[in-house]
């Protein structure tokens, strides 16, 4: 855990009210007086709590130039995430069941935690590629059909593309 | 039937197609990890689609299946992380690796230091 400034926890604690207080709306789908403002109290008390374990970073992440690039990674996750299912299919309806699997590791760049866990979670979503492990900056990957153990090269093959518009927005 | 309902059963169609083919390929695969792989990404995408298709036949629960769709993005993924890295440590079910390419497994070294500093 790390240490904050006031400043830094006051944005965090908002950042959180916000997300927490939209999900409660998306999930009573309603706008009736009751509900927004128990919701508020109890995602206020919520949030204040858990300033320090469960936010990820400040307010400047909701600035517009990061939040294109957030879109524009979630529209890069989608397009991988439906070619990782075309490759499934593909490898399981083929009878002689063409798989070549190992384990490879590879460096980020990446330093804050929830990147990190960003970046694991869409590599197990891409096609063949499953995250054992993340120790510090070495991701480890079961690839099911390894074509290098070369770190540099399964980095470029593997997570380069997710990696840079990380970057961006962390 | 009016466009929501088709959009709708066409998503749940792809959905229950995509779901068939991940428990085909956990019946399948070899070992545990390649079968995590099948199973983690076609459930995903299969769950998502077909809750998607849901919220489009009934419109008030949209919203609701949103939410429920970002929940298994995050989850899915970890607890399949989870169960390879669990697996990995605890030695029950070994990696099968093709014949030629034994020296493929990157992540040995890590449990053998481990293994060593736990005897020391």
């Amino acid at each position: 855990m790390q240490t904050l400034s006031f400043s830094e926890k006051v944005q965090r604690f908002i950042l959180n009210w916000f997300f927490m207080m939209l999900v409660w709306i998306m999930f009573t789908s309603t706008f009736a007086t009751q509900e927004v403002v128990v919701g508020a109290i109890v995602t206020m008390f919520i949030s204040m709590m858990s300033i320090s374990m469960f936010t990820c970073c400040t307010l400047k992440i909701l600035s517009p130039v990061r939040i294109f690039w957030m879109v524009y990674y979630l529209l890069v996750f989608i397009v991988a995430l439906i070619k990782a299912n075309l490759d499934v299919a593909r490898r399981v309806l083929t009878p002689s069941l063409p798989i070549n699997p190992g384990v490879v590791k590879f460096k980020t760049q990446l330093t804050t935690n929830y990147s990190k866990m960003v970046l694991a979670n869409s590599i197990t979503l891409t096609p063949g590629t499953l995250t054992v492990d993340v120790i510090d900056d070495t991701f480890y990957i079961h690839w099911i059909d390894v074509t290098t153990t070369d770190p540099e090269k399964a980095f470029t093959e593997i997570a380069e593309s997710f990696e840079k518009i990380l970057l961006k927005i962390f | 039937m009016s466009i929501m309902e088709i959009i709708g059963s066409v998503l749940i169609l792809i959905g229950s197609i995509f779901l068939f083919l991940g428990g085909l390929g956990i019946y399948r695969m070899p070992d545990i990890y390649n079968r995590l792989q099948a199973g983690t990404k076609a459930t995903t995408l299969g769950a998502m689609s077909l809750i998607l298709g849901v919220g489009f036949l009934e419109p008030s629960w949209m919203l609701k299946s949103l939410i429920i769709i970002i929940f298994i993005a995050f989850s899915n993924p970890i607890s399949s992380h989870a169960l390879a890295r669990a697996n990995y440590k605890r030695k029950h079910f070994p990696l099968i690796l093709s014949e030629d390419k034994k020296n493929m497994d990157a992540y040995r070294e890590v449990i053998e230091q481990e293994d060593k500093e736990d005897k020391s």
